[in-house]
């Protein structure tokens, strides 16, 4: 039997065991929407592209599948741009479908065209224009496949018009073939063994630890590791929630608001075992006094991150996950060695608990201003274990990763490499719909906040009891902070001058929204949050000019960091 | 340093600004690249003559290979390989230097492809080098127009890319 491309797309959907796609309707893909009233799956219907995008990208970062999200020609398509990139920086496993005018159109300048396929280039994993009804059906299986598979990332099908109209015999492939694409999954025996015998001569090894760790599962592996050897574990931004934040072994986040000990302990430290992690500047500081004492073992499912900006004396290429098993199971083997290796460790372990006491990660508390971190506390201590955490991008997104002890893997779900503002409330979105169960918040800031307020239309409508917290200090916090630092307090264009009563705002969504004003009430406007149904806005007027800290200065080295604001 | 690194490609729509993009996007070098179909017509080579440093080249080859449409990278940097290039010159040809624009084309092997009462028009295949050379020689006389089709390599000996 044939099928029309809009049908074919959608089997195809369902076959990948897609049930969720996040997207909004147009001119272009009007084929597609009209074959979904008759679909097994769900379609959630954003405010705006983007948001759809981010949606599809924090539904992928919850769960581990692929997300998926759908837009129309031109400017519906533009929309997504920032969405895809968000995704790429932090290798998000994505399908994005876009409508495109008809084939016979393309090129013409017409009504609601753009070239994404060019526009997005530099910011997917690969891309795809449909000109053949008879390729889609593989396209799909492919793009689903290049997604997931490696290092994830988004995938763009550009899907005309006319193709969604044509027929053709519907026939999925079973098996992918790309002789182009054949990504390293198996790390060398060899060179693990090299790698653990390096592990057990080490004095003062770090686990750095990255993105790899969570779009792999191996939390488990890793905790196994990490106690197998007894070595300190240190995550980026991304690699947050794959190690529990409160385990002795646990150092924090590293790098430019990373803990004092982290980034002391990576310093002095011999041996760094990067796992999947990719020395972002955020994390090295001066690259020239990056842990300038130390070997370092770089695993990575993409050479293209190894000895890209750091040197690096031992590379593994492969699956972290499948590379931690084999370090395990050889560590499993030097029972001996190990234990030798581990008692040998007892004055690095002296010298990094000497430094966690001489700066722990701490705030000046207040009794009469609310602490924007007073507020990341009490919620880890009010909400649930398994709760899911979006943030936005600035002061409240580092807080959280500071103050807000992880302890369960893909609970942390924020855009480290983009650094994207309005991620967040999206995301949550995302998160909620792939789990109606669970408790999800996303921690926002009132900058952030604004850029995709409008998704508390779509949280409502779809019953997705999100908990937004907004950290508010009428100031674009993270820039503020920077121009006090380095700009002799010129606060150019950073004081958000007109106060927004999100309390009212919510309302007009028919959500709820809760304020607090004063410290004594953060616990409680939490507590009527949690228990009340459906979305809520938590508003915290925060103390205005508070600073995130520790920090490294840009352009300065891990060991310089500034404590505290002079 | 120079590197000449032949890309075996999927021969598909997007494939060329893919690999310019991403030599654009990262700051790379490209001197001069060339593309044509394979024996296989699905497939297409490029030759790309790009410069930088080790770590740049590291880059260069390992970006190359990333994209889903690369099929193959050979850096010839270390091989012994044949470079050959064409360049179609276009020089002045007076009375009095038409019997030296003949000689150096001889000693190049050139042809003269196409010939007015002022002008001759010559070709030449050879290495950059070799190019270059005819080039310095006949610019005294007059060059009007030149073209430099990039190189083209391939590596010496029996042994052959498997998909041509």
């Amino acid at each position: 039997m044939k099928l029309t491309g809009s049908k074919i797309l959608l089997e195809s959907l369902a076959l990948e065991g897609v049930n969720t796609i996040f997207g909004y309707p147009g001119g272009t893909v009007i084929n597609i929407y009209d074959d979904l009233m008759g679909s097994s799956i769900k379609h959630i219907l954003t405010r705006h592209e983007q948001a759809a995008v981010h949606a599809a990208d924090g539904y992928a970062r919850a769960t581990g599948k692929v997300g998926v999200a759908i837009a129309t020609s031109g400017p519906g398509a533009t929309n997504t741009v920032t969405g895809i990139a968000t995704a790429y920086m932090d290798s998000i496993p994505m399908v994005v479908i876009t409508g495109q005018v008809p084939t016979g159109l393309i090129g013409n300048d017409a009504f609601q065209e753009a070239d994404l396929i060019g526009i997005t280039r530099p910011i997917t994993k690969h891309s795809y224009l449909v000109k053949d009804i008879n390729d889609l059906a593989r396209i799909i299986k492919q793009a689903f496949y290049i997604a997931r598979t490696g290092r994830p990332g988004p995938v763009v099908i550009d899907l005309p018009k006319d193709v969604q109209i044509a027929t053709a015999k519907f026939e999925y492939p079973e098996t992918v073939e790309l002789r182009g694409y054949k990504p390293t999954f198996s790390g060398n025996v060899r060179m693990v063994e090299k790698a653990v015998k390096m592990m057990l001569a080490a004095k003062k090894p770090v686990l750095y630890v990255g993105g790899g760790a969570t779009l792999t599962d191996a939390h488990a592996e890793l905790l196994e590791l990490a106690e197998a050897l007894q070595a300190p574990v240190t995550t980026t931004l991304m690699g947050m929630a794959s190690f529990p934040t409160r385990h002795p072994l646990s150092l924090g986040m590293l790098g430019m608001h990373g803990t004092y000990y982290a980034n002391m302990a990576v310093t002095n430290s011999d041996l760094l075992i990067a796992l999947g992690a990719r020395f972002d500047d955020r994390v090295t500081g001066k690259i020239s006094t990056f842990a300038p004492h130390a070997k370092i073992i770089h695993v990575d499912v993409d050479p293209t991150s190894i000895k890209k900006n750091v040197r690096v004396d031992l590379p593994i290429v492969g699956d972290l996950l499948d590379v931690l098993k084999k370090m395990n199971k050889k560590i499993a083997e030097h029972k001996d060695e190990v234990a030798q290796a581990k008692s040998a460790l007892k004055p690095w372990h002296e010298e990094i608990a000497a430094w966690r006491k001489e700066q722990p990660m701490t705030y000046k508390p207040s009794k009469t201003e609310i602490k924007p971190q007073f507020v990341i506390e009490k919620l880890r201590e009010l909400a649930d274990d398994d709760a899911i955490v979006t943030t936005e991008v600035g002061q409240h997104q580092m807080w959280t990763a500071q103050f807000f002890d992880f302890t369960q893997p893909r609970t942390f779900l924020s855009s480290g490499g983009l650094g994207t503002m309005g991620y967040g409330l999206p995301a949550a979105l995302g998160a909620q719909a792939a789990f109606p169960e669970r408790q999800v918040i996303d921690v926002s800031g009132d900058g952030s906040f604004q850029m995709n307020s409008q998704e508390l239309a779509t949280l409502v409508q779809y019953r997705l009891p999100v908990k937004i917290v907004i950290l508010n200090n009428n100031f674009l916090g993270m820039v503020r902070q920077w121009q006090q630092l380095f700009f002799d307090k010129r606060y150019s264009q950073t004081c958000m001058e007109l106060p927004i009563d999100f309390i009212k705002l919510a309302e007009a969504y028919g959500a709820v929204g809760f304020r607090a004003s004063k410290p004594d009430e953060v616990e409680d406007v939490i507590r009527k949050a949690f228990e009340t149904p459906g979305p809520v806005i938590m508003e915290f007027k925060v103390s205005r000019e508070e600073n995130v800290m520790p920090m490294v200065p840009a352009g300065a080295g891990l060991s310089e960091m500034v404590l505290r604001t002079a | 340093m120079r590197h000449t690194i032949s890309v075996l490609v999927e021969n598909e729509f997007g494939v060329l600004t893919r690999i310019a993009g991403l030599f654009s996007g990262r700051g790379f070098n490209i001197e001069s690249l060339s593309v044509a179909p394979t024996l296989d017509p699905t497939l297409s080579r490029m030759t790309i003559v790009t410069s930088g440093d080790d770590r740049i080249i590291e880059q260069v080859n390992k970006q190359l290979n990333k994209l889903i449409d690369t099929i193959k990278v050979i850096d010839f940097t270390n091989e012994d390989f044949i470079e050959r290039e064409m360049a179609l010159i276009k020089v002045t040809a007076e009375e009095s230097t038409r019997a030296e624009i003949l000689r150096i084309c001889d000693i190049f092997r050139g042809k003269v492809v196409d010939v007015t009462p002022k002008c001759y028009t010559v070709e030449v295949t050879g290495s950059p080098v070799k190019v270059n050379a005819i080039i310095d020689l006949l610019r005294p006389m007059g060059i009007k127009e030149l073209v430099r089709s990039g190189p083209v390599v391939l590596g010496r000996g029996p042994k052959g890319w498997k998909g041509n």
